[in-house]
């Protein structure tokens, strides 16, 4: 292997990593701050893209950025109202939602399930375009990758720190406490939901945009690739403050991302990135919990022994 | 300030686990009262607090607080008005978020898109201070590292930052150990007295039953059985206490914890 090829191995991984980490930025707000496991984000990534292609086909390319977001903010919405004011559990809310997103999004792509925006002007192709003489050229996509970002970001860092935001992370950390106190949980679940949304729509606006198309199955399975993403970062920069994890969410995307671009190389078939994220879930969630049981598994083997 | 009118409270109505747990309830409390409530197992009083916090609405009857009726009034928006603190000290705080933002929380200022202003982290501090139990060199460490007495005496800060119309402590210093029980209830007192707030407390400890406050109400199968107030309660005793409980209920006082604590 080359010095090229791992270069652009890595530049490919940046990519991929930085635009997939918007998605794990939406989890940790809702699945690490709010506590609640959001299982429409793979609908709302695909709403994400579909809006943000229709948009961008007719010709505006910084309002397709927006209109994907808000397309977020409402399938949270839906989502939090749901399973706050309906009765419906929020794993549940979260199926429900995705499964009606599919209708959703094949009718927001005009009734196909693939739009193709090769010549379509995007922010991406705009980026292209400005960086032409400079030395950034031909980087662009990570530029408008990285730019988004850094705006998630600082907002979710000034944003968490708010009163509102104080609130929100109350309400995931100790439901008992929100209860007794003057905090309506309903309203930040609500808000917490739709903020978080509209990052996983943006994700998957800003994938499709740099790929130039969108299918209907872009989503699919991105709730676990994210978690995946999260866990891996967590454990990498799990302690800190607000910004440090944050940036953990973005670190461990990339790793995820870097790991799965050289096991490609290494010729293992692309139909298997979704194995390998469920593996990788699993492996962070019962790791700890294995690791924990281990001494009660360790002392009734030896009892056992001994009673032989 | 407190005026609660014929309440009840079935739960499971109509099934084999059909409990009545309020019957017919009312109390009316003045400003500034500060009653302790004694009772049997399952004689209704952590019930009557959750009926006046709202955690379920009431099958009948009338809440009044400071001359509003808070029977319908959603959770949060009285939690606005009244503190409550829980036996188990996990409750009240948030583990994952630091001493700093609880209180931030707590205090509630400003708007929800408002930060944490220095002047009032320099409050808190002056606050923590009083507590006098060292949390004010911690501000920015999680109180899941807390103690249970740290975590509640924290929580009764955070109940009474912004002293509220009625505090409800529901035996918030059993779940620790006797030393530090008795720092949490004589910084109870030191509260109550400092904010004059109007208080209702239950407890299983017959002597701070006693002790504390100028009223005791005495509860039996989800009603009150007997409301001792000020001069009645100078100069009686923990035998007195349950001779009358005796009397009011026209049964001995049946509750585990009481008659495990040595008749203290």
């Amino acid at each position: 292997m080359t010095i090229a090829t791992i270069l652009s191995l890595g530049e490919t991984a940046l990519k991929l990593g930085l635009i997939c980490s918007l998605t794990v930025l939406a989890l940790f707000l809702s699945y690490s701050m709010l506590n609640v496991c959001d299982l429409s984000t793979d609908g709302c990534f695909t709403l994400g893209a579909a809006v943000g292609a229709a948009v961008a086909v007719s010709g505006h390319p910084f309002l397709s950025i927006f209109a994907a977001m808000a397309a977020g903010v409402c399938s949270g919405f839906v989502t939090a109202i749901l399973q706050t004011k309906l009765g419906v559990d929020s794993l549940l809310a979260g199926i429900i939602v995705n499964t009606a997103l599919y209708s959703v999004n094949i009718a927001v792509m005009g009734g196909s399930s693939l739009i193709n925006m090769n010549r379509t002007e995007t922010v991406f192709s705009m980026m292209k375009e400005t960086l032409k003489s400079t030395p950034l050229k031909g980087r662009g996509d990570i530029v408008v990758a990285f730019i988004a970002v850094a705006i998630v970001i600082v907002f979710l860092v000034f944003f968490l720190r708010t009163r509102l935001g104080l609130a929100i992370r109350a309400t995931g950390n100790n439901a008992d406490m929100v209860k007794s106190s003057s905090i309506n949980p309903v309203f930040t679940t609500i808000v917490g939901l739709c903020v978080a949304n509209s990052f996983t729509a943006l994700s998957g606006c800003l994938l499709s945009q740099s790929q130039k198309s969108v299918d209907i199955n872009i989503g699919q399975g991105m709730v676990t690739i994210a978690l995946a993403s999260l866990l891996i970062g967590g454990t990498i920069l799990g302690r800190g403050g607000i910004f440090v994890r944050a940036v953990g969410m973005v670190l461990g995307s990339f790793i995820f991302r870097l790991v799965y671009t050289v096991a490609l190389r290494f010729n293992m078939p692309a139909f298997m990135l979704k194995l390998v994220s469920s593996v990788i879930v699993v492996l962070a969630i019962s790791g700890p919990y294995l690791k924990k049981q281990w001494p009660q598994i360790k002392r009734r083997m030896t009892h056992r022994k001994g009673v032989q | 300030m407190l005026k609660i009118e014929h309440i009840s409270k079935t739960f499971n109505p109509g099934t084999v686990n059909e409990k009545q747990a309020i019957r017919d309830l009312s109390l009316n409390l003045e400003k500034g009262d500060f009653a302790t409530i004694i009772g049997s197992n399952g004689a209704g009083k952590s019930t009557l607090f959750n009926a006046i916090c709202g955690d379920f609405l009431t099958d009948s009857g009338v809440i009044m607080l400071d001359g509003q009726d808070i029977t319908f009034m959603p959770q949060h928006v009285r939690a606005k008005t009244i503190g409550r603190l829980y036996q188990d000290p996990m409750r009240g705080t948030a583990p994952g978020m630091t001493i700093e933002e609880n209180l931030a929380l707590a205090a509630g200022k400003g708007g929800w898109l408002s930060h944490v202003s220095r002047q009032e982290k320099e409050r808190f501090h002056e606050e923590l201070k009083l507590l006098d139990i060292g949390l004010e060199k911690r501000m920015t460490q999680p109180v899941g590292l807390l103690s249970g007495g740290q975590r509640q005496a924290l929580t009764l800060l955070m109940a009474t930052m912004n002293p509220p119309k009625l505090l409800l402590l529901d035996e918030h210093t059993a779940a620790l150990d006797p030393g530090t029980a008795e720092k949490v209830l004589n910084l109870t007192k030191r509260i109550v007295e400092e904010h004059q707030l109007t208080c209702l407390m239950i407890t299983h400890n017959m002597q701070s039953a006693l002790d504390l406050g100028n009223r005791i109400l005495m509860m039996d199968s989800g009603n009150i059985v007997l409301d001792i107030h000020e001069e009645e309660k100078k100069g009686l005793t923990v035998e007195g206490l349950l001779e009358k409980f005796k009397t009011g209920a026209g049964k001995m006082l049946d509750n585990d914890r009481i008659l495990l604590s040595g008749e203290k």
